[in-house]
């Protein structure tokens, strides 16, 4: 359930608007407000799917076109009231949101967005084939209410204004669920998000049939208020363009984004329409393309995210004048000094077996065996390009092997996809850092938590748990773009853990650290493992590993040259002539 | 049969057009990995252009009705280039290219805005300046035909005013395949395609090569538009009609390859022809676009386009 306190701008919201449609008399103004809402909402529904996912789609007017034909044909031909229709519409939508999820969702970025494109207008034109050019609702002069006609336009304003709220406070919830935390974590990096545990597209399937039911009702809705439906007006271009338009100049992944577009926008053109466009037509298009224009070269993110940041920054130059947080290193290196039995006979929980896979003619991996045992500390080495991130993305689940069994607790999972693999108990860091920038250290890790956790409120507890033990407590309201270097590495590791593997796959979690720094990120992992978490980390620098692993696995062009204890290891005569080449090795051998 | 090789014949001489078109917005589009919305805006300035520059512009009256068209066809590449030039210095140059790190989403929903609001602006601008009445690029060779044949007791006829659209087409091809693989501006566009950063490492100036991407894209388009006017009527808002075959082709072809997106328009050309043979005209545009699902579900990355994946 949603806290008083996040209710309470809608709720405020609506009466406000409210108040002013009441006082309005004239009944195109009447209208406008009435609009509002409606676009408002098509924005949301538009926002569900495109502005938390990051997938934009060019064609949500596929489905308010089909909620607006559902509920005009539905009168037409079955005499069904629209009370009834509107929410078939909205199954319908949710239908065709489904399937054409299904297929669509194999394309990504770009491909996504302009072939969601084609559906709506794939769909006009069968529209005016099968001679729905104009559609008009029948008049029902014997039982107005029951056909939702009305006599007084304040009653659809404020319908419309019902559904708006309604709209506001699922996407409210849906935005602080770990609905919203999944779709949010797939427009950062939805291989990453696969990696933390989530079936990407099984939430990706949910955001677009709850998408497609809202803008199907809604649509099915503004043919109610306009009486008249045009292929046209319902599937045109310029209906997906709407969406788009009134959430991006709003702000895009978030509630008030289409609700601040729409206010703005539609009254602005609809006036402009109104007043200039009788006079020199075409006049209202311009002034309304302009007034887009300017505020994205203002606010290229939107007005809200905008406004947010003005405020915020206003916010944080008043806190500096108090006192900076800079407790994070402090807790960190407070930890106790590493004391841990070095552990490399325990139970067996990884194994994996003649692991290969080659892309082409290339083998990046070939013919990989090693056992990792439980509490262990295996370091990955070797060259650029030896396939240390390859296996890694072998082991994960990114990349299917060519060869090869994967084993965890004697299980076979390779070819599994990597949430299915994380649920079984492996997490892992990334070499590029993909933190949510926007959001604050502790929401970052929760999207890291759900995988293990039943609640909400488990995954905020297991998150804040994870992000005390990398020692970030103190800084953990903090937003993730204002964090420095080490911090997001701390970041990262905690959202790892915060699903709590019983296997940590670390991707040169010290890579672009200063010395000082490497040395607090490694007494975070040493206690990681002390605390019973097995660990296998990819790293360059030698330093450190040396005093961190328990063992190493060198790999040259995707083989094991060898493995063995540190101290042996390194001495290794091959080792370093991968490292440093033939003629070096011939020195340290002297 | 006979029908099948006209159409045939038909969807090479418009897909030509199409192809030309589709390069032009698949020229900015690979280079910058912008969507334009206004793409087919440009066009229709492009169209105006033209004629203008035909009949107030004293073109017909020095050159006459047959050479005349395609000579102001030719110059408005030209000006739509410089046009492009500028529109892309003052907007979108600020949400684009090297500018776009710092926004969300890589400033995808910046750009699309925009491009959104200048399509307005060009829409209803054209609307004031130039009136909603249709206007076309007329030439005696629009309603004259060569005839081919007869091979086998059939004769296929060709509309002179396509044909020699479809030669201009193929040449601008040529030319421009030569200017982006011979030359040093190539060089930078298709390396500035590749990898911007690594560009600019090696001194090249990203957002001027961006720049040069769009304004030889808005021209390039302007003409295939121009070729195009010479058999279709055209008004402010036809850009609608042809942005999204434009963008339908540029993905059939493979996002980023040039080449491919002559294929692509040429492939929409056929289709569209092709599909007068067994369905209602209505429908030949949405069998446009059930093609256009159809290929992109079995091959998402075009016909040119390749895959490439980075965790």
């Amino acid at each position: 359930m949603l806290p008083m306190r996040s209710l309470l701008p809608p709720l405020l919201f609506t009466l406000a608007y409210a108040g002013i449609s009441i006082g309005v008399t004239n009944s195109y103004y009447q209208l406008i407000l009435t609009l509002v809402p409606v676009w408002a909402v098509f924005g949301l529904s538009w926002n569900l799917l495109s502005g938390y996912t990051g997938l934009i789609s060019f064609g949500h007017a596929a489905f308010f076109g089909i909620g607006a034909y559902a509920t005009a044909l539905g009168q037409i031909y079955f005499n069904i009231s629209p009370w009834l229709l509107i929410p078939v519409a909205a199954m319908l939508g949710g239908v065709a949101g489904l399937l054409i999820g299904f297929p669509t969702f194999r394309l990504q970025g770009h491909y996504f967005a302009l072939a969601m494109l084609a559906y709506p207008l794939a769909i006009l034109y069968v529209f005016e084939w099968l001679g729905f050019q104009e559609v008009t609702l029948p008049i029902k002069r014997d039982a107005p209410l029951a056909f939702m006609q009305f006599t007084d336009p304040h009653i659809y304003t404020l319908l419309g204004l019902a559904i708006l709220l309604a709209t506001i406070v699922l996407t409210q919830m849906i935005e602080r669920s770990r609905f919203g935390m999944a779709l949010l974590a797939i427009k950062q990096n939805e291989a990453a998000a696969e990696a933390a545990g989530i079936n990407t597209l099984a939430w990706k399937l949910r955001a677009i049939t709850l998408s497609g039911a809202i803008a199907a009702a809604i649509g099915g809705f503004y043919a109610q208020v306009l009486l008249v439906v045009t292929p046209q007006s319902v599937f045109g271009m310029l209906v997906s363009a709407q969406a788009l338009t009134v959430a991006m100049f709003g702000g895009v992944g978030t509630v008030w984004g289409p609700v601040i577009g729409s206010v703005i926008l539609i009254p602005l053109a609809e006036i402009l329409h109104a007043e200039a466009g009788a006079r020199i037509p075409g006049i209202q298009g311009v002034i309304f393309g302009l007034a887009i224009v300017c505020v994205i070269l203002l606010a290229p993110e939107g007005l809200f995210w905008k406004l947010r940041d003005l405020l915020r920054k206003r916010h944080a130059s008043k806190a500096t004048a108090g006192d900076t947080p800079e407790t994070a290193a402090a807790n960190v290196t407070a930890l106790k000094p590493a004391a841990r039995q070095r552990a490399a006979t325990g139970e067996v929980v990884l194994e994996v077996r003649n692991l290969s896979r080659s892309f082409g003619g290339l083998k990046a991996v070939q013919d990989v065996s090693f056992k990792l045992h439980k509490n262990e500390i295996l370091g990955i080495i070797g060259p650029n390009g030896a396939g240390k991130t390859t296996l890694f993305n072998l082991l994960n689940g990114f990349l299917k092997p060519s060869q090869g069994e994967v084993l965890i607790d004697g299980r076979n999972m390779s070819g599994q996809r990597p949430h299915v693999i994380c649920e079984a108990g492996i997490g892992r860091t990334f070499q590029v850092m993909r933190p949510f920038l926007r959001m604050s250290i502790l929401d970052n890790v929760v999207v890291g938590a759900y995988v293990r956790a039943r609640t909400d409120e488990e995954a905020r507890k297991l998150a804040a748990d994870a992000v005390a033990r990398v020692g970030l407590s103190a800084v953990a309201d903090r937003v993730a773009g204002e964090l420095s270097t080490k911090e997001l590495r701390l970041m990262e590791l905690a959202r790892a853990i915060a699903g709590q593997p019983r296997i940590l796959l670390l991707d040169e979690t010290l890579a672009g650290l200063g010395h000082g720094e490497a040395d607090e990120v490694v007494t975070v992992i040493q206690q990681l493992a002390r605390d019973g978490m097995t660990i296998a980390i990819i790293e360059h620098t030698m330093q450190a590993m040396v005093r961190l692993v328990d063992s190493f696995l060198v790999l040259d062009h995707g083989a094991v040259i060898t493995e063995g204890l540190p101290e042996v290891v390194t001495k290794d005569s091959r080792v370093i002539e991968a490292y440093l080449g033939k003629k070096w090795a011939g020195h340290a051998a002297n | 049969m006979e029908g099948f090789f006209q159409a045939l014949a038909a969807g090479l001489l418009i897909g030509a057009v199409y192809g030309l078109m589709c390069v032009g917005l698949g020229l900015i589009f690979g280079v910058m990995r912008v969507i334009n919305f206004a793409h087919g805006d440009f066009m229709m300035l492009g169209m105006y252009t033209a004629f203008y520059l035909f009949t107030a512009g004293g073109i017909q009256a020095l050159l006459g009705n047959t050479v005349g068209p395609f000579v102001a066809i030719l110059l408005a590449g030209p000006v739509l280039a410089v046009f492009g030039y500028f529109v892309h210095l003052a907007l979108i140059s600020h949400v684009s290219g090297t500018r776009t790190a710092s926004l969300e989403g890589e400033g995808h929903y910046a750009q699309l805005i925009l491009t959104l609001g200048i399509a307005l602006i060009l829409q209803n601008g054209g609307l004031i300046v130039f009136g909603s009445v249709l206007a076309s690029i007329r030439t005696p060779l629009s309603s004259s035909a060569w005839e081919l044949g007869p091979f086998f007791d059939m004769s296929i006829f060709l509309n002179k005013a396509r044909s020699i659209d479809m030669i201009v087409s193929l040449a601008i091809m040529i030319l421009l395949s030569l200017l982006i693989t011979r030359t040093r501006i190539g060089k930078s566009l298709r390396a500035a395609a590749d990898n911007p950063t690594a560009a600019t490492y090696m001194g090249i100036d990203v957002d001027r090569a961006h720049r040069t991407a769009f304004a030889l894209g808005c021209g390039i388009t302007a003409i295939a538009g121009g070729l195009l006017a010479t058999n279709y009527p055209f008004h402010p808002f036809v850009g609608l009609e042809y942005v999204i075959v434009m963008y339908a082709g540029v993905v059939l072809g493979g996002m980023g390859s040039i080449i491919g997106a002559f294929w692509g328009g040429m492939t929409i050309g056929l289709v569209q022809q092709m599909s007068t043979l067994i369905l209602p005209t209505q429908l030949q545009n949405a069998a446009i676009f059930a093609v256009f699902l159809l290929i992109i579900f079995f091959r998402p990355q075009g016909f040119f386009g390749r895959m490439v994946e980075r965790t």
